[in-house]
């Protein structure tokens, strides 16, 4: 299991990264930590005639706060993310989610804007991107693009990405701290990729309704899914058995899964119910203990 | 007497391992040394119609490329191992066996019979290069219908996998004692199940591996490999290429796991060989993971159809048991596994009926071989799902069936009726069974725990307990090799047939000479895994190593202890009665100033003018045993699991794990306990994560470690254990075997424990692995049951 | 295909090498600084044998380049063993709760816990099972492993 030969180009900057890319992109592959790339290099199921490793160009690396959003860099690698004070602070739910990213050797080397380029659908920073409507900011030859996850996401494995466009940096909206929010997931083992996963943020009204409901589900469809319609649902009820096992219901319908080794289409259908039920009432609780979590 | 045996010693092996300096196959490294790479068949069943090796020949860095055409004639194709495959004649008789030549090519010539089955091979500068090669041959195949599901094999026209065969029922046999049909009759009650043990793979961390080299002076090939068994290698190498043994020399270094699969001859151990003679350097192959999940062997695989006769008050009175073995494209150890299930099943029960017949079937899969267990786990599923299925018919608590039909301690010895498969009459020979449960009931507070049950389940918490048994034939002869001697130094180094992959050889076996030698383990050198050491070696398999291996060096090291003694007296000119021995040294009872070291003792013992061993002796302090076991021993177990499962979801949770055992006399207690906890976490990856899929056309499902399951920390909580000590009464020590008892209960255990937990709902699980989805599935079911007779 | 020239900080030693850019980080431990205590078990990074440091982080080395490391400082299992050829605390907790079998995954685990030592010098086992998850065992079932860990901080914070 050893790569097959490639051209090895290793651009300084983000401006020499895109230019290669414009040069080369249609035969190469960008490696950043190359923690999903260098598995399917090894299986020689990719065979790039290049291979751009942007890993050592400079600034792309940083959390930061700007307006409403935390905006990170694409080399930020993941140990960072579930380090940082400032994530933790404005946007708990990816502080939390982060941690379900494989194993701390992963995540030590693991880049934020390569498991976004990646597109797997069960991957966590997706689902927790595309439920709270952040924004990805794709960068060429001509400048920068900002991208909604919905038309980043385009199937397994395959994103909006063209063979010249480079993750520059992702954005996630900050979460108001009288939200409550939760991310939850279920894998066959610890660190595996989830079988269903779910990202829930609420806000409650001063009556205990919900005011805003935000929520997206990974590992069931072929891309990271938005489920509006029980969102919709939610907004303006009260948070009950009854409206928690409805917006379950919904949820079932909403989902598309497919049969794999680990679980039946129907048994992933069903699962997505119930982990939509246990993120809600998770993300609730947090929201009237006043904790974000 | 045994100062050391019994103790915890720490591992002398461990040093090395720790440090990084242990040296595995893929550690060594040699001059001009070249790497192999497999070129390996990508379809389940096909006809090779041309491969085209241009390409790949005209690669810069590529030093030969073979196929089976280049071998035709020059290597044999590997067969069914002899060594494991004979019968002894009363057994022939009693069982009435078919057994069918089955055979694999080194590389494929012909035909493909299953996905990953080497077809050429690369040598090359490197394994980037030798990859690069094998990607651009190009095999033409001209596929054949496949088949996969053994009961499709099995019908009349089905494709033919070993072609010269008439079908692909390669063996069978039918064991019988008392009545069972009779029984079937007799009963109150019937139970018919169909109860499956899928396939898994063993896994070892470390990969195969071969290293070869050819020395031309001594017309000699040095091959070293990462195997359980060095001795059955040397002898496959030489059949195949036409050698005698002596220029063949097998080393097993540090190996990185075993668990039976690396116990047996692959077609890689004599090709890499016959590589390096031919070109006349070193060639090295080490096994990448894809290779290791599509083509070192797997294992398991059957499938049971019982019957059960018993009585409302929870007697069982006889099982009548038909199964499958799915043997995939070969069967090379015989009746090794399959017999193993048919004289295990009834385990620590009376059932005075049983009759089991057994069909062994191939299929396009990679062949099927032993591992941890080797067929016992698959029974044990099956008795004691029988054990909680009647139970639950008769709603009484699964304890009070168990006990209804356990063997009691004064049954022992205790006569199944049938015979081992080495021929000997099947007597457990020691044990208590009763008392075994009774002591787990205890560990886990049984009655405490069922108060608590309720309770929780009254509160939507669904915790459950599931309860095993085994009693498993350890200790496999036919025999075991020590070789013990005192060299000039005075060192004590003992060599040994049986070499370890992990059990700690060179420190139990050092207990054991220690304190027949009255030194210390750290001054004894055990060597081990190299067939220049010793005339014949069996290997490490089927929990023998201690036993067999153990008696081994026992007994030689008190035959040496005597020589030692005969040697010394001459020297102080007393009778050696005379004597005693302690620290290095013989001396005078009486006079403790008078004494021989062992250094002064082993030169007085050199042959020549002035050599002080008696007329009659051999010069020299050294010593050859070979046991011989007059049977099999029997250790036994019982497994306490309890789970507490998420009825919405289908997941498992393993709340805790107990387990009491009886390995006979313990050499290691420290080494035993982890025996125990590390078979129990393959046994717990059996039942709850760990499944060979294949699709319909045989390509492998689970190719990677993304796909096969392997338990991590997360899952294998840390076992309670207990013991009992019941000494064996077929060795000098006591001993029986452990290695391999830890994997084969969890499956059981876990799924009672499931079923318990569910309870009322009447949930079956005569499947394996339980995971979440097929759970779920099951529970959706039972719920529809339930509503239906609820409804009407 | 032209090699590219590298320099890192292996156990403490500066390296120079030119390597082919697709060689593996844990061939070039092995093949080229002939460290064969990081042991290969997947090569598609989930057993975590062959993990290693690179920078003070542990890291499967199976899943990197050698040329991205590049500039890094790596440490290997070689580098536990004290001057005196004592062992670490670790690997003597290793040793006395026979924390390995057969030892191939060992080195592995011992590179994941090392660094985990350094920042939690009193783990609960819980955080202990989570820090070793990442690396298969298929011998000892993990639980001597966890007293070894448990052991190993305790000597420490002696």
């Amino acid at each position: 299991m050893k790569p097959a030969k490639f051209n090895y180009l290793r651009p300084s900057s983000m401006e020499e990264a895109v230019h290669y890319l414009s040069e080369y992109g249609e035969d190469a592959k960008v490696l950043s930590g190359g923690q999903s790339l260098i598995p399917l290099l090894n299986m020689r199921l990719s065979t790039p005639k290049y291979l751009i490793d942007i890993g050592r160009a400079e600034g792309l690396s940083y959390i930061k706060e700007d307006g409403e959003s935390l905006v990170i860099g694409t080399l930020t690698k993941h140990t960072e993310i579930e380090k940082s004070e400032l994530v933790k602070g404005k946007c708990p739910l990816l502080s939390e989610a982060i941690r379900w990213v494989g194993h701390e050797q992963i995540r030590n080397r693991g880049t934020v804007g390569g498991s976004i380029a990646h597109g797997d659908p069960s991957a966590e920073l997706p689902c927790v991107l595309t439920a709270l409507r952040g924004e990805i900011v794709i960068v060429d030859v001509n400048g920068e693009e900002i991208v909604s996850p919905e038309d980043f996401f385009l199937t397994y494995m395959l994103t909006s990405l063209q063979p010249d466009q480079l993750v520059k940096e992702i954005r996630f909206p900050r979460i108001k701290p009288t939200c409550g929010s939760a991310f939850v997931e279920v894998a066959r083992r610890h660190g595996d990729f989830g079988l269903v996963e779910v990202a829930a943020v609420v806000d409650l009204c001063e009556d205990g309704r919900f005011s805003d409901v935000k929520l997206a589900i990974g590992g069931v469809n072929s891309v990271p899914t938005l489920l509006e319609d029980v969102e919709r649902l939610l907004v303006g009820k009260e948070p009950t058995e009854e409206i928690f096992n409805e917006a379950g219901d919904l949820t079932m319908e909403l989902v598309e899964p497919e049969s794999d080794l680990h679980g039946t289409a129907e048994y992933r259908r069903e699962l997505s119910g119930t982990m939509v039920i246990r993120a809600l009432k998770q993300a609730t609780d947090r929201a009237q203990g006043g904790r974000v979590m | 007497m045994t100062k050391y045996v019994g103790q915890s010693i720490k591992r002398k092996e461990d040093y090395r391992l720790v440090t990084g300096t242990g040296q595995f196959v893929g550690d060594i490294r040699m001059a001009n040394m070249v790497e192999a790479v497999f070129v390996r068949s990508t379809h389940a069943h096909a006809t090779i119609i041309g491969i085209d090796i241009s390409e790949a020949q005209a690669l810069e860095g590529v030093h030969a490329i073979l196929t089976g055409k280049d071998i035709d004639g020059k290597i044999k194709p590997l067969v069914q191992f002899e060594s494991h495959c004979a019968l002894p004649p009363n057994l022939v008789e009693a069982i009435n066996p078919t057994i069918h030549f089955c055979y694999e090519d080194v590389l494929a010539k012909n035909k493909v019979m299953y996905v990953g089955q080497p077809i050429a091979v690369v040598v090359a500068e490197n394994r980037y290069v030798a990859e690069d090669a094998a990607d651009l041959i190009k095999v033409k195949y001209e596929t054949l219908p496949v088949v996969v599901d053994p009961f499709k094999s099995l019908e009349k026209g089905a494709p033919l996998i070993q072609e010269h065969l008439q079908s692909n029922i390669q063996s069978n046999f039918h064991v019988t004692t008392g009545n069972a049909v009779q029984s079937l009759k007799d009963a109150n009650h019937i139970l018919k199940a169909r109860i499956k043990t899928p396939r898994v793979s063993s896994n070892p961390l470390e990969t195969r591996g071969v290293v070869s080299t050819y020395e031309n002076r001594t017309n000699q090939l040095h091959v070293y490999s990462s195997t359980q068994l060095p001795f059955e290698i040397r002898t496959y190498i030489a059949r195949s290429l036409d050698l005698v043994e002596q220029q063949i020399r097998v080393t097993a270094p540090d190996v990185g796991g075993g668990f039976g699969p690396k116990g047996g001859v692959h077609p890689e151990e004599i090709m890499v060989p016959y590589l390096s003679k031919l070109m006349n350097r070193p060639v090295k192959w080490i096994e990448d993971r894809l290779e290791h999940m599509t083509s070192a062997r797997h294992s398991r695989d059957q499938i049971h159809d019982v019957e059960v006769a018993y009585n409302r008050d929870g007697t069982i009175l006889g099982i009548k048991d038909h199964f499958i073995i799915d043997s995939g494209a070969v069967n090379y150890f015989g009746l090794t596994c399959a017999y193993n299930s048919a004289y295990h099943l009834r385990g620590a029960y009376k059932i005075p009926n049983y009759d089991s017949t057994c069909q062994i079937v191939l299929t396009n899969k990679t062949p099927n071989v032993p591992f941890r267990g080797a067929g016992r786990p698959e029974v044990v599923f099956v008795m004691d799902r029988i054990i909680d299925m009647v139970a639950r018919k008769l709603k009484m608590d699964p304890v009070e069936v168990m006990r209804k039909n356990m063997i009691q301690a004064e049954d022992m010895p205790y006569d199944q009726g049938i015979l081992v498969k080495d021929g000997a009459q099947l007597i457990y020979d020691s044990g208590d069974y009763p008392a075994a449960l009774d002591q787990g009931l205890k560990m886990v507070d049984y009655e405490g725990f069922r108060e608590q049950q309720k309770k929780w389940k009254k509160q939507g918490k669904l915790v459950g307990v599931g309860i095993s048994t085994y009693v498993e034939g350890t200790g496999a002869g036919p025999f075991e090799s020590a070789y013990v001697t005192i060299d000039g130094s005075g060192q004590v180094v003992a060599y040994l047939g049986a070499s370890p992959q992990g059990q700690g050889h060179e420190t139990v076996f050092s207990q054991i000479c220690a304190d027949e030698l009255m030194l210390s383990p750290n001054e004894i050198t055990i060597r081990v895994g190299d067939t220049a050491n010793l005339a014949f070696g069996a290997g490490t398999y089927a929990s023998r190593s201690a036993v067999n291996a153990g008696s081994a060096i026992q007994i030689a090291s008190a035959k040496l202890r005597e020589k030692v003694l005969v040697v010394a007296a001459a020297m102080l000119e007393v009778k050696s009665s005379d004597l005693q021995m302690e620290n290095g040294k013989a001396f005078v009872k009486t006079q403790p100033e008078k004494c021989v070291t062992y250094k002064e003792i082993a030169e007085a013992a050199r042959p020549g003018n002035r050599c002080k061993v008696p007329a009659g002796m051999e010069p020299g302090l050294q010593v050859t045993h070979y046991f011989v076991p007059p049977t099999v021993t029997f250790s036994s177990s019982v497994h306490i699991a309890m789970v507490e499962v998420d009825k919405k979801t289908g997941f498992v949770e393993l709340k805790g794990y107990s387990v009491v055992h009886d390995a006979g006399k313990v050499i290691n207690p420290m080494i035993v306990d982890g025996q125990v906890q590390g078979g129990i976490a393959q046994g717990i990856g059996a039942a709850l994560y760990e499944e060979i899929v294949y699709d319909e056309k045989g390509q492998l499902l689970t190719g990677s470690y993304m796909d096969y399951l392997l338990p991590t920390s997360m899952e294998i909580p840390t076992v309670e254990k207990s013991h009992q000590e019941f000494l064996s009464t077929r060795n000098p020590l006591g001993i029986k075997g452990v290695g391999e008892g830890g994997a084969i209960s969890p499956p059981a255990a876990i799924a009672n424990a499931v079923v318990d937990a569910l309870d009322p709902l009447e949930i079956m699980i005569n499947l394996l692995p339980i995971s979440p989805s097929k759970l779920r599935n099951w529970i959706k079911e039972a719920e529809r049951k339930q509503y239906k007779i609820e409804v009407g | 295909m032209e090699g590219i020239k590298i320099h890192l900080k292996v156990n403490g030693q500066d390296i120079s090498r030119e390597v082919d850019p697709r060689l593996l980080l844990s061939d070039f431990i092995r093949e080229n600084l002939l460290l064969t205590g990081t042991h290969i078990g997947c090569e598609h990074g989930v057993c975590g044998a062959c993990t290693i440091q690179v920078n003070g982080d542990p890291v499967r080395s199976c899943l990197m380049l050698a040329v991205q490391a590049d500039g890094c400082e790596v440490k290997t299992v070689e580098s536990l063993i004290q001057e005196n050829g004592e062992l670490s605390h670790l690997q003597q907790a290793f040793s006395d709760n026979h924390a390995l079998q057969c030892g191939f995954c060992t080195p592995g685990f011992l590179m994941t816990l090392s660094s985990f030592l350094e920042e939690n010098s009193n783990p609960s086992e819980e955080e202990i099972r989570k820090c070793i998850s990442g690396n298969l065992c298929r011998c000892t079932g993990y639980s001597n492993i966890i007293k070894a860990v448990k052991q190993a901080a305790q000597t420490v914070s002696n």
